[in-house]
Parts: structure tokens; sequence; C-alpha cells
């Protein structure tokens, strides 16, 4: 399977991930290695088999519906780059 | 010039009721100071991992048996992948391939005409939170409250040909998820929101024209213009011989006009995969036949009912229905007094308009459905007039408490004592000679006169049915 440098850009633009240009060749030769490999589960035949969506087995585990407040927003807070106290401060994004 | 038909659907993201977010503790209370209902997992602390809410779970089932799903029975999270400063994981807990519910349906009646909408899908996810875009500083302010909060979102099949049947679908929806109790259905605040899909076609033709998507309609009125003014902005690119162009559009209502949002197109790319820090969903049978038997009466099932049972026309039932809680006051009224179509017309009247104009819900009434049902009977009775009822009904409905005693204080009993009212007749005939005369010679007309004199002279009071019934007597 190809991968081409286009879908390489294309992938890291979605990521938000800075590739600079000559890498491009390099990083798409190399996830076509990695597609490349996987596709030898191609070769199972799954007609009839039940998707896995997970290994666990058990049954889902659920949370009561209670509120509780586990944390102060100062704590919440205190990791933003950017925060007046009350938000969380970003550069300007433009709505729309 | 060729007859185009329009084709929409509709997503709509309804907020579930629930105390606590879909995958952690906090409180989902609106109004809160910002980032106070905030904890790691909403805001994506890393190393984190989302529980589950069992309640949200079983609303999103319940909305799925209400309107006639296939439940099923292992459903899949999933990521959805975009950057947004309001989205702190950098990506949406949402379903995609296997959601909690499929194929349902929804009966709508536009203009006397029945039509069933199918319900591709229902399926959960958390909310986002909220920027606010500063007009002073080059930033913008993220509130996470609103993050995680629980989200169904109900996207139809595109079986809808026209704004009143999108309303209609919109309305009975909100309808459903208001008698469930599961989501408060306010449109201003958010809590009930939709996305149009609109599209037009030649009149036959099978295959769907290029849609496009419309966000920002938050209220019935808004959905209504906006899908109005996109089909025709749809008809006339295709009278001139543009091409429709497949995007997002938002609509602005002081404008009344849809604006494309460029630049959202590569946003799209959203490469959903199972999310491996939650484990499939498995819906217990024993929980759903729980959840089955606790599905209250339905508004079209009431509807049904209050026609049946009560007599309402079709526009009446439908509009009492809507609103589970004004249903609720309506039979508790006629549980007070067995005259439904009298209760029915009081609150059509009277009542809707009073609570238009203080904008409230029936079950924030100071008049108690028993007191209403107090005052029909007052009316029918003849002890006030339907007129000084009205009068009064401001009053009753401001300050709530019994209507005898605020007739009784006002001194507003109607005159039904035949002496006193011949008393007031003789003396307006007495008056009026001339008019008497007339009467007398034909110009039966007339009466009207004497009895608006009469009125006015008791102030209102008199019982109209004896005073005509005197009148005649007297000048025959």
């Amino acid at each position: 399977m190809k991968f081409t440098p286009q879908q390489a850009a294309k992938v890291a633009a979605l990521a938000r991930l800075r590739l600079p240009e000559e890498k491009l060749e390099r990083i798409a030769s190399q996830i076509g290695d990695i597609l490349n490999y996987m596709e030898a589960l191609e070769a199972c035949d799954t007609a009839g088999v039940e998707p896995l969506y997970s290994p666990v087995e058990h049954p889902t585990p659920l949370r009561a519906d209670v509120a509780e407040k586990t944390f102060q927003r100062s704590d919440i807070l205190s990791g933003a780059p950017e925060t007046d106290g009350t938000y969380f401060i970003v550069p300007k994004i433009v709505a729309g | 010039m060729a007859e185009y038909e329009a084709v929409i659907g509709l997503e709509v993201h309804a907020q579930l009721l629930t105390e606590s977010k879909i995958f952690c503790s906090c409180s989902t209370r609106f109004g809160n100071d910002p980032n106070e209902n905030v904890c790691p997992v909403c805001s994506g602390m890393p190393g984190v991992l989302p529980v589950l809410n069992e309640r949200a779970v079983e609303y999103a089932a319940k909305m799925g048996m209400a309107i006639d799903c296939a439940l099923n029975p292992v459903s899949v999270f999933a990521r959805k992948n975009y950057f947004y400063p309001d989205l702190p994981k950098g990506y949406q807990i949402s379903q995609f391939e296997l959601p909690i519910a499929e194929h349902g349906k929804v009966d709508i009646l536009v203009d006397g005409v029945a039509k069933t909408i199918g319900v591709t899908r229902i399926h959960m996810e958390e909310d986002a939170g909220k920027n606010i875009h500063s007009a002073t500083d080059n930033a913008s302010y993220v509130d996470l409250n609103r993050a995680c909060v629980p989200l169904i979102e109900i996207v139809s099949e595109p079986d809808m040909r026209s704004a009143d049947e999108a309303v209609a679908y919109l309305k009975e929806l909100r309808s459903i998820l208001v008698y469930l109790g599961i989501c408060d259905g306010n449109m201003e605040e958010g809590s009930f929101r939709c996305d149009a899909n609109v599209s037009i076609r030649p009149k036959g033709q099978e295959e769907f024209g290029t849609r496009a998507e419309i966000k920002n309609v938050n209220s019935f009125r808004n959905v209504h213009k906006a899908i109005e003014y996109e089909i025709q902005r749809q008809k006339d690119c295709l009278e001139d011989g543009e091409a429709i162009v497949q995007e997002t559009r938002l609509y602005n209502p002081d404008k009344n006009v849809t604006a494309s949002m460029r630049g959202k197109e590569e946003a799209h790319d959203y490469r959903y995969f199972p999310d491996p820090d939650l484990v499939p969903l498995k819906l217990d049978p024993a929980k759903l036949e729980q959840w089955k038997a606790q599905l209250p009466e339905l508004p079209r099932v009431r509807r049904q009912r209050f026609e049946n049972d009560f007599g309402l026309s079709a526009n009446d039932a439908a509009t009492i229905t809507a609103e589970r809680d004004l249903a609720d006051y309506f039979e508790a009224a006629c549980a007070a007094y067995a005259q439904p179509k009298k209760i029915a017309n009081w609150i059509m009247s009277e009542l809707l308009r009073e609570m238009g104009e203080a904008k409230l819900a029936a079950a924030q009434l100071k008049l108690a459905p028993s007191d209403l049902a107090k005052l029909v009977k007052l009316v029918d009775e003849g002890v006030i007039s339907g007129k000084i009822g009205k009068q009064i009904f401001p009053d009753l409905f401001a300050q709530g408490g019994d209507p005898e005693a605020l007739v009784k204080a006002k001194g507003l009993v109607q005159i039904s004592d035949s002496s006193a009212l011949e008393e007031a007749i003789d003396a307006v005939l007495a008056a009026s000679p001339a008019e008497v005369e007339a009467y007398k010679g034909g110009k039966t007309k007339l009466m009207g006169f004497f009895v608006g004199q009469v009125m006015k002279a008791t102030k209102g009071q008199a019982n109209p049915g004896l005073l005509n019934q005197l009148l005649a007597k007297k000048l025959s």
C-alpha cells in the first residue's frame, strides 16, 4: 500500500503537527511500511465474526448520577498558560 | 421554470436532565460561575478516565423507546477528533458506528395531514465548553462548565419537505423529551438545539440535490425562517445556473439570511475510532424492561385521549398537550369541575395569553387549576357574567386565590334577583320613551340598546339571560 507525501501532509495538518517539507517523503514511506505490515490481517477470513471493540469482557461500569464538587476552580486553572482566575484565556479564535 | 421540492433532515441535540456530567461527577447546573463545575476529567487532564453516568444511559434508552427505535444491545463510544479551545481533550466522546438506538419514527400532523418522519439514529455524546470572544483584547475566554454535559443527538431521515413539516417534527420531538422528563426543552439556553440539512431537487427526481447544513437556529420561528430562506436561496442559485456548494451555513436572525462559514470544510475529517477508555455499553435487558414500564403517556396518545374523552377539538388538544405541565393543569381543573370544553376555552384564550405575557409555565402559576375551575363554575352558574370573569382574570392570574372571594370583595356578583333588575329596567325605559315607542312600532333591533343601557346602569352586573327575559316581557 502506497502512502503518499500528500496524505502524510494532510494527516499532519489534521493533527496540528508541524512537519517540514523535506521530511514528508521519509515519513510517508515509513507509514506506508507500517500499513503494509498490518495488511497481513486482511488475509484473515472475518466473515461471521463479531467485531471486537474491546478485549474487556466485563459489563459496562456505570456511575450513579450524583453531583459532587471534587476540585476547586483555582486548582483547575492553576495549570493554564493564561487565566484571569475565572476563565482559561487563549489566543483569539474567530467564530464562524 | 422547473418546480422544485425541498428535502430536509434535522439533527437535534438535546441536553439530558442529569445531576452530574456524562463521564464525571461535576454538576451540570446552568448559570454557575465559569469553570466552577470542572474537574480533571472534563478539563481533559492527562491520565484521567471517563466513567459513564447510568442515568444518561437510561434517558437515552427511554427516548429510543418513546420514538420506536431499535435499541442496540451493545453500543460503542468513539472519539471524534478535532481541535477547538472549548474541547479540552482534542476529541469529543460520541458514538459513531454503533449508536445506542436506531430506526425510529415520529408522527406529525401538518394542516390536518398526518405524516411519519423516520429517525435514523440516536447517539450519546458529551457537550463542548463555551468560548467567549473578547471584543477589546486579542483573546478568547473558555468556560468548561458545559464540557462533558450529556447530550443525545437525534438524527432524522431526510423525510421533511417543507419548513412547516420541519417545525412540526421539532415540536413533537421536544414535547416527547419534556414528557419523558429527560430534557427541559429550553431552546434559548441551548438545551434543545438543531441543525438543518436542506437541499432542493426538481419535483419527481429521485436523487437528492447538494445539501447545505444550517446552524445556529435557536427558536422554532428561526428554524422556519432559516429553512424558507435557504430553500429560496438554492432555487435562486439554480435558476441563475450556479451550482449549490456543500457547506455549513450560519443563520443570522437579525438579517434573516444564511451565510457560508468558509474554511470549515477540512475540519470535517474527524477520524473517528472506538474510544479505548470506555468499554462497549451493554444494555441490561432487565433494566430495559424496568425503563419501559416507567414511560409516561406520550403527547400523541394524550392528545388523542383529550379529543376522545374530553371532546376537545384537534387544535385545542394539540395546544394543551404540547407542554406536559399544561396538560396536567387542564386535567386537574377538569377533575375539580367536569366541564372540559369550557375549561379548555378559558385556557386557550385567557390563561395562555396571560402565561405568554408573564413568560410563565403552567407549573409556575399562582392560579391553582381548582381555582380556574371555580371561576368557570361561577360563570356557568350565573353568579358572574362571562364578561366580568374575563375582567377579573388578570388579577386572579397575578395573585391566585379563590375567585369567589375576589368577586365578593369587588362587589361583582351578578344581579340575578328579578325585582332588583326590574327596577333598573323600569328606570331605563322611563328615560327613553322615544326608543320604547320605536321598538313597539317594529324596530326590534333596539333591544340591544335597552340591554346596553341596563348593563351600563348596573355596571355590567346584570344577569344577561334574566335581563333579556324581563325586557322582552316589559316591552311586549
